[in-house]
Order: C-alpha cells, then sequence, then structure tokens
C-alpha cells in the first residue's frame, strides 16, 4: 500500500510539471499573450497604450498587471513570466537587470512629481510638505520600500520634515484612497495620481525640496518581438502623449 | 482483515495523491527555502520581533472578544426560536466566506472616522480605530467571531437537553444551569472554536490592513510584516511564513481527534 502511494505522489507530480510546462509562456507565446507589468502609478496610461497596442497588433493579446514595482520586481525575481517591466524608479529596474532578467538596456521614459494630498478644500489648511507634521493631523505615507515611499523620504529630507504617520501603505493607489475615504487628514503620492481627481486636492510641493520620480522600461526574459514593439510605442510621440495627458512629463 | 469497499476506486486514489501534493508542495517549498540558521537572527530585528510580539497581543485579544460575544450568540441561536434567526445566523458567518479586503472595507465604512459608528464617535470625542491596535482587534475578531459561533453551536445543538432540564427541576437557575451543565458539557467544542478563531485571527491580513493600516509596532501584525518583507528581506519573510506555518500545525496538532475526526 505504501509503495503504491508513492507511486501516486510521482504521477502526480509529473502530472503538474507536465502542465506547467505547457501553462507558463514567457511573457507571450500562448496565443500571442504579452504580460505587461507596469508601476501601479501607471495604471490608467498602460491601460491606454494596452488598448492601442492591441488595436494595432490584433493578434497580441496584453495582459497588465499592476501593482508596487518592488512587488513587480520581486515577482520576476521569483520567475514570474513578464514581457515588459515598467518600473516608477530605476532601483527596482536594477535589482531586476543586475539578475540578468532584463533583455537589452532599460530607458527612462516619463517623469513624475510628488504631490501632498488633502481633502477637497484643504479644510486643515495644509501649506506644503513642512505641515505634514503637525500633530493635529493624521499622516498616511507609502512604505520606504515602495518607490514613491522612498522617493517621499527623500522628499522630507530635504524639507528636513520629520513625520510620524498612521500607516506605511503598500503602493501609492493606497495612500490616495485612504486620503479620498477620510480616514487620513494628508498623504504624499505622485502628482499624476491627482490627474483629474475630484476627490482629493493637491498641495503643491515647492520645487527646492520635490524630488523627480523616473520611470524606467525594459524587455524581460526571452519575450518574443511583440514586447519590444510595446516598448517602442511607449516611447513613441503617441505614448508620450497618452503619459502626458494622464499628468506625467516628457523624460 | 480488508473489507472489499475499503479498497479505493482507482482514479480515486490518484486525484487525493495530486490533492496532497497541490497542499503540501507549497509548505514543503516554504521549510526547504527558509534559512532555518537564521531563526536566531530574526529575534534580534527589532520590527519582526515587534510583529510577533504584536501578532500575540492582538490574536489573543480577539480570541477573548470574540469568546465573550460568540458563546451568547452561538447560544441564542441554538436554543432559542425567534423569527430571522436563519437569517441572523447566515449573517453571523457571512465573514467566513467574505473576502477579508471587503470585511476592512465594511469595517472602514461602519466604524471608520466617516462611517456609521465611527463618524459619530470621531466627532464627538476626536478618535477612531483605523490606524490603532485596537481596530486590528477588530479587524481580527471580525473575521475570526464565527468560527467560534459555528463550532460551538453545533456543540450546543448535539448536546443532551435533558441534562439541563434536570438541573432546572431540581432547583438550578438559569445561570447556573448555564454554568454548570450546559458549558461544562460543551466545554470541548469551546475550546475548538476558540482555537480556530485564535489561528484565524493570527492569520488575518486582508481586513487588517485595509482597516488597520501598516505600522511597525501598532498595526503592523506577522502576516503583513511577511509582505513587506517579502521585497526587501525575503529569507526574513520566509522565516516568520514558517513561524505562523509551525504555529498553525501546532493548532491542528492540538485540535486532533476533534476536527480531523480521527479516533
Amino acid at each position: 500500500m505504501m509503495r503504491l502511494s508513492a507511486g501516486i505522489l510521482v504521477l502526480a507530480v509529473t502530472a503538474l510539471a507536465a502542465c506547467g510546462s505547457e501553462g507558463a509562456p514567457d511573457g507571450e507565446r500562448t496565443g500571442g499573450e504579452l504580460l505587461v507589468f507596469a508601476a501601479a502609478s501607471l495604471a490608467r496610461p498602460f491601460a491606454q497604450m494596452a488598448d492601442l497596442f492591441e488595436e494595432r497588433h490584433e493578434d497580441v493579446d496584453v495582459v497588465l498587471h499592476v501593482a508596487g514595482s518592488q512587488r513587480l520586481a520581486a515577482q520576476i525575481l521569483e520567475g514570474a513570466p513578464a514581457g515588459v517591466f515598467a518600473s516608477a524608479d530605476e532601483p527596482q529596474m536594477q535589482r531586476v537587470a543586475e539578475a540578468g532578467s532584463t533583455t537589452g538596456a532599460a530607458v527612462t521614459f516619463a517623469r513624475n512629481q510628488l504631490a501632498v494630498v488633502v481633502a477637497p478644500g484643504n479644510p486643515h489648511r495644509l501649506t506644503g510638505p513642512s505641515d505634514l507634521a503637525r500633530a493635529d493631523i493624521t499622516v498616511v505615507l507609502a512604505d520606504p520600500s515602495v518607490p514613491v515611499g522612498a522617493y517621499t523620504r527623500q522628499m522630507l529630507q530635504r524639507a528636513d520634515v520629520e513625520v510620524s504617520p498612521a500607516s506605511f501603505e503598500l503602493d501609492t493607489r493606497a495612500v490616495l484612497s485612504r486620503v479620498a475615504l477620510g480616514e487620513a487628514d494628508a498623504g504624499v503620492v505622485y502628482t499624476s495620481d491627482l490627474h483629474d481627481r475630484d476627490d482629493v486636492t493637491a498641495v503643491a510641493v515647492p520645487d527646492a525640496v520635490d524630488v523627480t520620480a523616473e520611470y524606467q522600461i525594459a524587455v524581460v526574459g526571452s519575450a518574443g518581438p511583440s514586447a519590444a514593439s510595446f516598448v517602442e510605442l511607449v516611447r513613441s510621440p503617441e505614448g508620450a502623449a497618452i503619459l502626458e495627458r494622464a499628468g506625467f512629463r516628457a523624460p | 482483515m480488508k473489507r472489499p469497499a475499503d479498497r479505493a476506486p482507482r482514479g480515486i486514489a490518484l486525484l487525493a495523491g495530486t490533492a496532497i501534493v497541490l497542499l503540501l508542495l507549497p509548505l514543503a517549498g516554504l521549510a526547504l527555502r527558509a534559512p532555518w540558521g537564521r531563526l536566531p537572527d530574526l529575534l534580534d530585528r527589532p520590527e519582526a520581533l515587534a510583529a510577533i510580539r504584536l501578532s500575540v497581543t492582538t490574536s489573543l485579544a480577539a480570541l477573548g472578544l470574540a469568546t465573550v460575544l460568540g458563546v451568547p450568540l452561538a447560544w441564542i441561536l441554538a436554543r432559542r426560536r425567534f423569527p430571522g434567526r436563519e437569517l441572523v445566523r447566515a449573517l453571523a458567518v457571512l465573514p467566513m466566506v467574505l473576502p477579508p479586503v471587503v470585511g476592512g472595507v465594511a469595517l472602514l465604512l461602519a466604524f471608520g472616522r466617516r462611517g456609521l459608528l465611527g463618524g459619530p464617535i470621531a466627532d464627538a470625542s476626536g478618535t477612531s480605530l483605523p490606524f490603532t491596535t485596537t481596530g486590528v482587534i477588530l479587524a481580527q475578531a471580525f473575521v475570526a467571531m464565527p468560527f467560534l459561533v459555528v463550532t460551538v453551536e453545533a456543540g450546543l445543538r448535539s448536546m443532551d437537553t435533558r441534562l439541563e432540564d434536570v438541573a432546572a427541576t431540581l432547583g438550578a437557575g438559569r445561570w447556573a444551569v448555564l454554568a454548570r451543565v450546559t458549558l461544562p458539557v460543551v466545554a470541548p467544542s469551546v475550546a475548538a472554536g476558540m482555537a480556530l478563531t485564535w489561528a484565524r485571527a493570527l492569520g488575518e491580513f486582508g481586513a487588517t490592513i485595509t482597516f488597520a493600516g501598516n505600522l511597525p509596532g501598532r498595526t503592523q501584525t506577522m502576516p503583513l510584516a511577511v509582505y513587506v518583507l517579502l521585497e526587501t528581506d525575503p529569507e526574513a519573510a520566509y522565516l516568520l511564513s514558517l513561524l505562523l506555518l509551525i504555529v498553525s500545525v501546532a493548532v491542528l496538532i492540538a485540535l486532533r481527534g476533534r476536527l480531523l475526526g480521527s479516533r
């Protein structure tokens, strides 16, 4: 009986392994699927990029996976079958590149700034980053392991402000929704996050302390030609226009 | 002596074997990848230590809250007939099947700074539950209490109520019957329910991060620390996961014979 169950176990493992080798494409393959990993802040413009790309390449199905860049990098390093990686900062792209997971050099394709986000009408009358230290408001920041959190930390250092946040959120959208839901009075997000939003307001960050976020993109792994053409689209004037309309700046 | 009926049809054995692989392979992966030798170092990391401490205290507090409120609810559901009882029972176990993140959003809408109850409280007192350790306990109790209610109610339903009747005819008051007869009889069910509830509270992630946020030392419990560490220090994340796994296995072993049905 013991021998029989061991045999079954071996069978089951090989069956699973067989499924695995068919079911895990590298970025594209099964029916021309292109898996694009994009930073959380890129969610909207990249959804438009994906639509545009699919219009032009009818045989390719773009699957967009959006999360904090640090999470995407970790997933790629653990073998996630991404075809394109668009990171909100250079260090996360570097992690992936150093592990030999990228094909060709990563290029900067957009820039972003930081904004202090508050409720509409700025009820607590914040004037800038230094007010984030005020004891009478609840502040939420992104975790320093997340690109926007690392940028925020740099910005606060430049402004010489000590902030004790109520929570370290794991991507920029989470920070934004805390303020939008009214659980927090203020947070720090990208200026592009506030584009077209009327449920929150931005308090400007002075140029002297602002930090410029640099977005990089690269083809990952053994992805086929469609990954390279997707990167081309993002860097084309059309791609730049989409990014600009979403509140990003040209590189 | 084997009875013919004990022999499983071939297909079933194969599917059961696959199920075992599916269930055990991830755990084996975790156990193999975790750097066991670094386990002592983990206890030197302040954030890991803070997460362990926070997880232990909040899950025990959530267990206390769930027990104090859940046992009476189970008793009412098992012993009292009232209109809408089936509805109340369904609602009481809803958090078991609700995605925890949805539970977290629901908690925000109830106890958040602009919530149904949280709003007036925040206006009156200036305090609110999100981003606090109390918020963590509330989120854990919300998600875990149904396990207690379901287990204890099943115990109450299967007990011989004549024991209570006899005690009552012998002159015991309602509280005396409950404390001296009912609770001792269903004690094994209460214990099993408490173990499940505690384990569920300890592993709670979605409702906690949604409702209480993520701040080391205040709301960052072990599952949240695992999630954050996975990006900065995967090995530490594996070790913390392993600790949680060991605790879960310990709970299951303690429950052996009660839940797993072995004799």
